[in-house]
């Protein structure tokens, strides 16, 4: 193997890549995850690899990996083909190593022990036992780690649960434990997607330093500002193929951005030159004062002293880095009951208290919920579309009768709904599972707005769905909103936020810390001031 | 009375059979420890470990040898609990529905074979003294405990058990392979149960007999649970169980005040005991995360 | 998968499986009486004729597909709510003994209600005991699968003491309870000579329809199968989880208290420790042979009650296989049907076939 040293400080375009993947193609049934995809990572580089949710990113990755394997393609390993790695063992022993998105650490076990697993170090005075019984060298492991951990400035407790140790730190562990196993090459995985916005910027320094060293990062991410402000080269994929391939330096945001998404025109809402209808004085959801006290006893509370409301026909979005509180904003809306849910404060629904009603009750008063989630929280994905239609609604006066369910009415009004939302297939009985993303969340708008709610909470409602379904959704929430329904968005697109709400609230640590009304005008909101709230430059 | 030795005491004659009764609650709940700390949920140890009674008894009345039964039945066990696996991990099985078609299996093979080997489908020869075992196995179910614990904390391949039931995405993302890791775990649940079973039919009493571990499977289940899945306090509640039962035996027609002691309140203790546990009443009880799913690659 | 991409040899294989499955346990399990030194084909023999020969024979096999489709039905409704209900044996045993002890309470209640009101009893009692692991699941998040192996113990435990002590019959040194009253009794159909199958047999084919109506068309029923198949999205319609897992156990161990019914007002008129052979567990294998499907449980039960009826004369009929071969041709069939991994590959096996061809 080659040492770590023989690379540091060159950069020179002699040196042969340290990994290159030549048309690469995967498929997963009739899904082409990866269509004859190029990659190539120079050493002492960070590389990103961005485009959207479904672009094939992780897919790519895996197979750099040796978790999954490529149905055609080639391999380089410092200019030098080889074959592909039968498991991701070959590719520890290569030098390449991943942090996953979701860490691959036990919760319940040491930091150590999740570092050391999987190393196999003689240990001289037990070599007569085969490796499997040999003892775990752990004072030896520790002084290692200690060693890398200093040269990074990384500080873990390494006999504490992996689970009592926050997420910045679980991330260093992963890293350090690659180090660890002197992994040349690093595959980070949407690192930021739980980091603070100086947890990530910590985290890019410290890579950087890594690159110092002769070592390379890729990092898969669709944020285009870390990319823009930490790579060095960017590899844009879209629905599995490759649409650039750029030193960042050389390219904008707004390039990058089209490249991932194919088309000029992203995410504007388009108002049809209609002015928006105005938003009447009568609040349908009030929260004021929510607290949600922290998962763990020393933590910060989740959610602290949350005040907002969204009248009859106003689009109300919430602006945030992921982690901040919005989800748990929503649990708290959506399930006052669960035990999950301590909360303090006060939710009322048309002047009804419901901080502690049944979450059925709740539904019932006219709340339809699209999911952040569509496959964990908004379906039955093994079941058919007629089914998925009906969740949520089997009580409803329009498809049941004294509990039973009205089987011609019901398929009558799912056949109408398909057609109305251009569900496609168009077959009542065909799997949920087997539509398009797209397709997934037209049904569940499809079934959301059939009960007319009066307020709608809507979370993500264009994650990972095609361009053309965004349209139609989006037009679909401004058509409730002109109806009358108080709509709470959130979603991590900006431009989606700003394109619909009449307001904005920006979150930050479980905080409301800015709040910003529609201007008239081409630029209804100041990008950078929302900007700066969700960093927590404002507070 | 008053001439008595003192190991003719009362409290050391519980002790003793305390000790006695839990020891094939030891060994089957560290077959146990073993395959649920891997992933796979194993109430097919009742199973396993009436296929091992059956076969140290056959083996040991073969070979007029305690060490060959033992033996046999560590080969049984362990052979048997690779059809579960197969089935289990190879074949994506429902483990406790797999499971289950064990202990019948187990239930209907024993007799089947019996009456074939004995033509008597109830029970085997009787043993003579020589060819059981006195305490080998009580001391052996220590001493197992001891070899499991350091395994548990110390090694690799204890690291790797704990993975493949708790996060086997990560072990196989250090490049091990799981479902190798969870065979073997159960395979030695096997060996470990069928040992249980050789302790039951060689040393506790002097014979096989049909359906003779009458539940001891599913009380060295409840042992794990109880011991929240970790090998010392697992053996603990084995002792406490094996306690249990001692007092239970000895309490047996015995009159208090004209009525008989319901030793049956006693007899389910061990249950209740895991069910209040399980419910987190007293500290909480957390299975391996990744029990019961089958591990497939991405 | 399309359908499109799927050979007819795949799709013949997805729809015979459950058969193919049962034919190959069944070959296994018949290959073991070789080492008896028997002929396979002769103990099948016996088989068929024990279980079908007469009509007697035909009326104990339907004796014994009576409990099966009880329990089948029981594991399958917790199934559908996403619960593994292991405890219907516990469940059984409570609800038999219920009805035993309210027959014997009673004796003078009129012929025209006395088996309704044993028979609620029977369900409420198995209800119970199958609400508390529901309970403990919702509420507590303790396992049931667990709960409910510890729960047929206890059951087993308290109710032995209960037989051996305040309710036992006087009349005889056997762990029973006294007889129930005349009123109790329910009389077998003529047809089957003396087999005791009765109104029994037919209360189990008219749960299962009232089951399958259940989980097919009423809301209750869709949401109990909407939280089988996906808890989060179940929980963001509305649904209340936890209720729909304590109703899903309740109900799941009124139908396993219905074994009452056949084995103690149709049969025994009376509770006797230690009378079901596991119909527990095996309620367990007759609910996933059928996929959990009600109507698909009558099948499944009839099989696996002839299997148990057709073992009975082996121990006269062969030189060397005892009625213990029941269990192990049972555990093959429920082991060849388990194996999801083997038959998707086979099927995947026969699709590529076609695509090549």
């Amino acid at each position: 193997m080659v040492h770590n040293e023989e690379f540091s400080g060159k950069m020179a375009l002699s040196v042969p890549a340290l990994l290159e993947l030549r048309g690469v193609s995967r498929s997963f049934g009739a899904l082409r995850a990866n269509a004859e995809v190029d990659l190539k990572l120079e050493a002492g580089t960070i590389h990103g690899v961005v485009g959207e949710n479904g672009a094939g990113k992780s897919t790519l990755m895996k197979i750099a990996y040796g978790m999954i394997e490529p149905d055609a393609g080639h391999l380089l390993i410092d200019g030098v083909e080889r074959s592909w790695w039968r498991s991701p063992r070959e590719a520890i022993q290569a030098g390449i190593g991943m942090v996953h998105q979701h860490f691959m650490l036990a919760g319940p076990e040491s930091a150590l022990d999740n570092a050391i697993l999987g190393e196999s170090r003689p240990t001289g005075r037990w070599s007569f036992l085969p490796p499997l019984l040999r003892p775990l060298d752990r004072k030896g492991a520790i002084q290692r780690l200690r060693k890398l951990s200093d040269e990074f400035g990384f500080d873990i407790d390494w006999t504490a649960e992996v689970e009592t140790l926050p997420v910045g730190v679980q991330q260093r562990l992963e890293i350090l434990k690659l180090l660890d196993r002197d992994a040349r090459i690093l595959i980070l995985d949407e690192p930021t997607a739980v980091l603070t916005p100086q947890e990530t910027d910590e985290l890019f320094k410290n890579l950087r330093k890594l690159t110092r060293s002769g070592r390379s990062v890729v990092v898969i991410t669709h944020k285009l500002r870390e990319v823009m402000q930490f790579t060095d080269e960017v590899t844009v994929l879209r629905a599995g193929r490759v649409t650039a391939r750029l030193k960042t330096k050389d390219t904008s945001a707004e390039a990058l951005a089209e490249a991932m998404v194919g088309r000029k025109v992203v995410l504007r809402v388009e108002e049809n030159g209609k002015s928006r209808t105005p938003v009447s004085n009568e609040s349908v959801l009030q929260v004021e004062a929510l607290t949600l006290a922290a998962a763990r006893d020393n933590g910060k509370p989740r959610l602290n002293q949350v005040s907002f409301d969204v009248k009859r026909g106003e689009v109300v979005g919430i602006a945030g880095v992921e982690g901040n509180g919005q989800s748990e904003l929503i649990r708290a809306l959506i399930h006052p009951s669960h035990a999950d849910c301590r909360t303090s404060g006060q939710v009322r629904l048309l002047g009804v208290d419901i901080t502690h009603t049944r979450d059925s009750e709740i539904r019932s008063l006219g709340v339809s919920v699209i999911p952040e989630d569509r496959h964990e929280e908004g379906l039955l994905l093994d079941r058919s579309l007629e089914e998925n239609y009906l969740l949520g609604l089997q009580r409803d006066a329009r498809f049941s009768n004294r509990g039973w369910i009205k089987r011609a009415q019901l398929r009558t009004l799912v056949n109408e709904a398909l057609e109305a939302h251009d569900v496609r297939p168009r077959d009542a009985e065909a799997k949920a599972r087997g539509l398009s993303g797209g397709n997934q969340q037209k049904l569940v708008i499809a079934r959301e707005f059939s009960r007319h709610p009066k307020c709608l909470i809507a979370s993500q409602p264009t994650r990972g769905v095609d361009v053309g379904a965004i349209e139609s959704i989006h037009s679909k929430i401004l058509e409730a909103r002109s109806g009358g329904t108080a709509v709470l968005l959130l979603s991590s697109e900006l431009d989606e936020l700003m394109g619909l709400s009449d307001r904005i609230l920006v979150m930050y640590e479980g905080k409301f810390v800015a709040e910003h009304r529609r201007q008239q005008g081409s630029s209804p909101y100041d990008e950078r001031a929302i900007g700066l709230g969700m960093s927590g430059v404002i507070q | 009375m008053d001439e008595q030795n003192w190991y003719q005491s009362a409290p050391f004659q519980l002790a003793a059979s305390t000790f006695r009764l839990a020891a094939p609650l030891v060994f089957a709940a560290m077959g146990g420890l073993l395959s649920e700390r891997a992933g796979v949920i194993n109430i097919a140890l009742e199973g396993f470990m009436l296929m091992g009674a059956f076969a140290a008894a056959v083996g040991a009345n073969h070979f007029a040898d305690p060490w060959m039964g033992a033996l046999i039945a560590g080969g049984v066990g362990a052979a048997f609990a690779s059809i579960y696996a197969v089935f289990v991990i190879q074949y994506r099985a429902n483990q406790i529905v797999a499971g289950t078609a064990m202990n019948f299996l187990a239930a209907g093979l024993t007799p089947f074979f019996c009456k074939i080997l004995f033509d008597v489908s109830g029970s085997t020869p009787t043993l003579p003294i020589a060819v059981r075992f006195g305490s080998e196995p009580i001391w052996g179910a220590w001493i197992l405990l001891a070899l499991l614990a350091w395994l548990w904390r110390s090694t690799s391949v204890g690291l790797w058990i704990r993975f493949a039931g708790e996060h086997p995405q990560a072990l196989d993302a250090a490049g091990i392979q799981v479902n190798r890791i969870r065979w073997a775990s159960v395979a030695a649940s096997g060996v470990l149960a069928g040992l249980a079973g050789a302790t039951l039919s060689v040393c506790l009493s002097s014979s096989f007999s049909r359906s003779m571990t009458a539940g001891r499977g599913f009380m060295a289940l409840a042992a794990v649970i109880f011991g929240k899945w970790r090998p010392v306090p697992t053996a603990l509640a084995c002792l406490l169980f094996g306690f249990l039962d001692a007092v239970q035996m000895r309490l047996q027609g015995v009159q208090i005040g004209g009525v008989g002691v319901p030793v049956q309140f006693i007899q389910i203790l061990p249950y209740i005991a895991t069910v209040i546990v399980l419910a987190g009443f007293i500290g909480k009880s957390r299975a391996p995360r990744s029990l019961g799913l089958p591990f497939e690659k991405v | 998968m399309n359908k499109s991409d799927r050979s007819w040899l795949g799709r013949a294989l997805e729809s015979l499986q459950p058969i193919l499955a049962v034919l190959l346990g069944l070959a296994v399990g018949l290959a073991f009486t070789r080492f008896a030194g028997e002929s396979p084909l002769h103990v099948l023999k016996v088989l068929y004729q024990s279980a079908f020969g007469s009509s007697y024979d035909l009326g104990m096999t339907l004796f014994h597909t009576t409990p099966l489709i009880f329990t089948g039905l029981s594991v399958a409704i917790a199934f559908h709510a996403g619960l593994f209900n292991i405890g219907a044996e516990g469940q059984l045993i409570w609800g038999a003994l219920a009805a035993a002890v309210v027959g014997h309470a009673f004796p003078h209640l009129p012929g025209v209600i006395a088996p309704w009101i044993a028979v609620s009893a029977a369900v409420i009692a198995g209800a119970i005991w199958g609400a508390i692991p529901g309970w403990l699941r919702a509420r507590r998040g303790s396992h049931e699968v667990i709960n409910t192996i510890m729960f047929n113990f206890i059951a087993a435990g308290i109710t032995s003491w209960l037989v051996i002590e305040p309710l036992r019959n006087p009349d005889t040194q056997n762990p029973e309870t006294a007889p129930i009253g005349e009123a109790f009794l329910l009389a077998p159909f003529r047809v089957f000579d003396d087999a005791p199958v009765g109104p029994a047999f037919l209360l189990a084919l008219v749960a299962a329809f009232l089951l399958w109506l259940f989980l097919n068309r009423t809301s209750l029923g869709y949401e109990l199968r909407a939280v089988g198949q996906n808890e989060h999205a179940a929980r963001t319609a509305g649904i209340d989880i936890a209720r729909i897992r304590i109703f899903a156990m309740a109900v799941a161990g009124g139908l396993a208290g219905l074994v009452a019914v056949g084995e103690v007002l149709g049969n025994a008129g009376r509770f006797k420790v230690g009378f079901s052979p596991d119909y527990g567990f095996m309620g367990v294998a007759v609910a996933l042979l059928a996929r959990n499907h009600p109507i698909g449980i009558l099948f499944a039960a009839f099989l696996f009650g002839a299997l148990h009826k057709g073992a009975m004369d082996l121990d006269l009929e062969t030189e060397n296989v005892t009625r213990d071969l029941a269990l192990v041709l049972q555990a093959c069939v429920i082991l060849s049907v388990s194996a999801e991994g083997a038959w998707h590959w086979l099927r995947r096996v026969g699709s590529a076939g076609k695509k090549r061809g």
